[in-house]
């Protein structure tokens, strides 16, 4: 309440400068310079979006603004202190601000209260001000019936926000944070949201939060776009999205499967990016754009309609200019064509009856039913801790059934778990790959374990280093690789013994816009080839690309359908044309709501 | 209002550590378990004295001298005596490891003796296990010694004999290995206290991305050195008056020097293990090179070269000079004297002189290398 804030002179002075500041590391030998010559001023009493790829310099930029970092050039001022003279200044900021790592480091072994008692007794708040300010906080974040539980033991979202209440007690003057959205399901993120929302609006406070979801971008005021250690833009987030105005466009096409246009589409000179969405594919193309006759022809009948323009088409039309007409997304995925694999009958390759699973007397899943077609790309949506994990080792093999039916491939997972797992490929959520091997031993290695040996193996490698285009890297350690190539030796790896369904955990949690389009373009190539996969994730732009998806709530199924079947259910008269996400909170709501009442 | 307290920061802290460690079993089994077991492998397990040795006896010629000098080996509890009648028996029993050692009388024993000559006997060992077989030397010795001195009385001849070995086993009368290594075990829990435990625990604090937060708090770096160090320190000390108490009650180790002598000596050497510890956790940034690093900078050589098991004096001088720059062993050689000799002052002074310097040293590290950057 009582805030002093006789140090900041002036309410309308920014809350954050650099001045050109440099700032390099050495790695491994080799000099990487995150920062090239930065300036930028961050407004108080707004929300301040730090948008960028991965590897742009958003991390490195944050750190030196807490002075964690020193720049080897510039100047940094943050709450008009110069921090990067010597240590005692910095500590002077750190009473003021708050700052929200990546990694947050919550004591896991500490409770809700006693995480918030510590970093209260490190700020060196008076006890007699801690229990008001604990209330609201807790109240904001949904936490107080958890706060004699361990750290450990909350779900992914809730450590998030208890990680951001951390660094609220001290009412910060500015919060910086560091991709707090990472990994955490869309109803807590929309919660951290709210959170940030309620300390602008009601303390005054001024936000830089750095995110690599574009869609978070417009929830900020303001937005400023990193590539490659310098800033490419700084304004409002419509203004980005105003760029691409009239060049956003959603097609159909009535005689050819949606990935199939998506790829021709993608080819197209004048198209930025094309995207699969829903039913279609969703066009972001350059300003006096005609699509050829030559195309025209080679699809047939064609839907167009012209469509919103969102912040990412405009971030992607800012890069594309930026970057040339290399990369965005064009997979170098050459497969082998299968023969003939185009029996479009409804094969049903994974039946899934009255499933459960027990820990104990607690149901991880509890009796759900569906099934999966042959070449079908589905989806598993859930908050964390839904049963999405478990359901998907069931059907690896990984876990045992409690309950009913699971048949993969035809195999039942209850009695021949080891058969049915030559015909399965499986990517963990962090790629598990092994990083101080090279990418050809990591490829060996792989093979050998499928049981592949000979002339088949020997094959099979060369396959993957031709299909994923990893020629160039055979020879370097996988740790080492740009992010994108370590997702396609990952898939690559899960891809050596031919399998016909490939389970995908999370695959694109924390990835870039630019990988994650470059991983799809995969998967929808392996679909098309006649593989099923199936996939977790928390990304709804994701679940766009699958044919059908399933919503699973406390170890349930909320809902199965299509993209487009869930998000008519959620329309309202409110929200005529409502999101993935805004359907999934809606049924999230309403069972959340059906729960309390009974 | 924010009140700049340095101490509520701290006390904050401390708490924090004390929660985690009574939480974490890792913790709990390096600060508590382990010692335990330590001590009780030392106190009742291990022990470096030799008892009930298979031993050989070939006497070529059995007359009243020899069976008098026989009868002391059967009489003592360090021998299972066994006759043999030839030497090469004797020797193919060494050989398949069934006795470990023989006496070799010579049929003209007696006849020396009456002829008032110095007879003799020969003593082969088995030196594989180096320790054993100068124990069963220094036995023969004495039971030789003692039969000499006997004969000599009884038949009133000379006092001249040669054989005059006056053996008195000073501090350690009853010559117990765990009187020494009990008392040397303090030094070895404290490691694992101080160093390792204190390294693995700053190292948790870096992989879990803790530190990052920490950091950009406003805790100073001289508030979080003594905020890692109190608590640790407080569980070193814990750890000393638990070995303290067992040594004392459970294996009867006598304890002649003061407790006061031993508290000092030991906070000091309590003091330069966290340094060690800290000074590790500022480099190795991960559990795993933290542990390899504590074991092997500090616990090791705190076990092998501290004059625990191994008497200092007896390893070759190259290595005792490296001996100079482990703690442990200025720690040892106070514990064992102030254990079993009491308080020589000429050995507590020197000795925790140089703990107060390494301390110093240490801590200074320490304090140089700590910072609130990340690099």
């Amino acid at each position: 309440m009582e805030t002093v804030s006789s140090t900041t002179s002036n309410a309308n002075a920014p809350v954050l400068v650099f001045e050109d500041v440099y700032k390099s590391f050495l790695l491994k030998q080799k000099k990487i310079h995150a920062l090239k010559g930065v300036t930028f001023q961050v407004k108080p009493g707004i929300v301040t979006g730090l948008i960028g790829l991965d590897g742009a310099g958003k991390t490195t930029l944050m750190r030196l603004a807490t002075g964690l970092l020193i720049p080897d050039k510039g100047k940094i001022e943050t709450l008009g202190v110069n921090i990067t003279s010597d240590n005692n200044d910095s500590i002077i900021i750190q009473s003021k601000i708050g700052y929200m790592p990546q990694r947050f480091g919550l004591y896991e072994d500490l409770t809700v209260q006693e995480n918030m008692d510590l970093f209260a007794d490190l700020q060196g708040i008076p006890v007699s001000h801690r229990r008001q300010r604990y209330d609201s906080l807790l109240h904001m974040a949904g936490l107080k019936p958890f706060t004699s539980r361990l750290a450990g033991r909350l779900s992914g979202g809730m450590k998030q926000k208890l990680g951001l209440i951390c660094t609220l007690v001290s009412r910060p003057e500015f919060l910086l944070l560091d991709e707090p959205t990472v990994g955490v399901d869309p109803v807590s993120r929309r919660e951290l949201w709210q959170i940030i929302y309620h300390l602008v609006d009601e303390e005054k406070a001024s936000v830089l939060i750095s995110t690599s979801y574009l869609d978070e971008a417009e929830r900020c005021a303001e937005v400023l776009l990193m590539h490659k250690g310098k800033i490419i833009g700084q304004d409002k987030p419509s203004y980005f999205t105003n760029q691409v105005q009239g060049r956003t466009f959603l097609v159909k096409a009535t005689g050819m499967s949606k990935r199939n246009l998506q790829q021709i589409l993608h080819k197209v000179p004048g198209v930025i990016d094309a995207i699969i969405f829903g039913s279609g594919v969703r066009l972001v193309t350059e300003s006096d754009f005609s699509l050829p006759d030559a195309v025209k022809n080679k699809v047939g009948e064609l839907h167009i309609e012209p469509i919103a323009p969102r912040f990412e088409d405009g971030f992607m039309a800012l890069l594309k200019s930026i970057e040339g007409e290399k990369r965005l997304g064009t997979s170098s995925l050459k497969l082998t064509k299968k023969k003939k694999d185009t029996d479009h009958s409804d094969k049903k390759v994974i039946v899934v009856k009255n499933l459960s699973r027990k820990f104990g007397d607690f149901y991880a899943v509890k009796n759900i039913s569906f099934y999966v077609k042959k070449a079908e790309v589905f989806g598993l949506l859930g908050a964390n801790g839904a049963g999405k994990t478990t359901t998907f080792r069931m059907l690896c093999g990984l876990l045992p059934v409690s309950e009913g039916i699971a048949e993969v491939a035809g195999t039942d997972m209850r009695t021949a778990p080891s058969e049915a797992r030559s015909k399965i490929g499986y990517m963990a959520q962090r790629f598990s790959l092994y990083g101080n091997l090279t990418v050809m031993q990591n490829l060996k290695f792989f093979s050998t374990a499928y049981g592949l040996a000979g002339k088949r193996r020997k094959e099979r490698v060369k396959w993957a280093i031709d299909s994923f285009a990893l020629g160039p890297y055979v020879d370097q350690n996988s740790e080492d690789l740009p992010l994108g190539f370590k997702q396609r030796l990952a898939l690559a790896a899960a891809l050596m013994h031919e399998p016909e369904i490939l389970f995908l955990d999370e695959p694109t949690s924390g990835v870039d816009p630019f990988a994650r389009r470059e991983f799809w373009d995969h998967i929808n190539q392996l679909a098309e080839n006649g593989v099923t996969i199936l996939v977790t994730t928390h990304f709804m732009e994701e679940a766009e690309f699958c044919d059908r998806i399933v919503i699973m709530a406390n170890g349930q199924i909320l809902t199965i359908g299509s993209p487009e079947e869930i998000k008519a259910q959620a329309r309202t008269k409110d929200l005529p044309e409502p999101t993935l996400e805004d359907a999934f909170i809606a049924l999230l709501e309403k069972r959340t709501e059906i729960a309390e009442a009974a | 209002m924010k009140t700049n307290s340095s101490f509520m920061r701290l006390k904050g802290f401390i708490k924090k550590e004390a929660l985690q460690v009574l939480r974490d079993p890792s913790s709990i089994g390096i600060a508590i378990v382990l010692p335990i077991v330590l001590l009780l492998i030392f106190g009742y397990g291990i022990s470096l004295d030799a008892k009930h040795i298979p031993f050989g006896i070939v006497a070529e010629n059995k007359g009243p001298a020899v069976n008098s000098f026989i009868s002391n080996f059967f009489n003592s509890e360090y021998f299972i005596p066994v006759e043999f009648k030839h030497v090469q028996e004797a020797n193919a029993a060494i050989d398949e490891y069934w006795i470990q050692g023989f006496i070799w009388i010579k049929d003209d024993f007696e006849k020396k003796l009456l002829a008032k000559s110095v007879p003799k006997i020969s003593l082969i060992v088995n030196g594989v296990d180096a320790n054993t077989a100068r124990l069963i030397e220094g036995y023969v010795q004495g039971i030789w010694a003692k039969w000499i001195e006997q004969n000599a009385i009884q038949s009133g001849l000379d006092k001249s004999l040669p054989v005059e070995l006056d053996y008195r086993i000073w501090f350690n009368q009853e010559v117990r290995s765990k009187n020494f290594l009990v008392p040397g075990l303090i030094a070895i829990i404290m490691t694992l206290i101080g160093a390792l435990l204190t390294a693995l625990i700053i190292a948790r604090e870096w992989e879990r991305g803790t530190m990052e937060s920490l950091l950009v708090t406003p805790i100073t770096v001289k508030e979080f050195i003594l905020g890692k160090l109190i608590p640790y320190f407080v569980l070193g000390m814990a750890g000393m008056i638990l070995s303290l108490v067992m040594a004392i009650v459970l294996f009867h180790v006598p304890f002649r020097g003061s407790f006061a002598v031993l508290f000092v000596a030991s906070a000091l050497f309590l003091t330069v293990a966290l340094g060690m510890g800290l000074l590790i956790s500022t480099i190795a940034k991960n559990q795993f090179v933290a542990a390899q690093a504590a074991i092997i900078v500090t616990f090791l050589p705190a076990f092998i070269l501290s004059g625990f098991i191994f008497d200092l004096s007896s390893i070759p001088n190259p290595i005792r000079t490296m001996t100079h720059v482990i703690a442990a062993r200025y720690f040892v050689a106070i514990l064992q004297t102030v254990f079993l000799a009491g308080n020589v002052w000429s050995v507590i002074i020197p000795n925790c002189a140089a703990l107060v310097l390494m301390a110093f040293i240490f801590l200074f590290l320490v304090a140089k290398r700590t910072s609130k950057r990340l690099q």
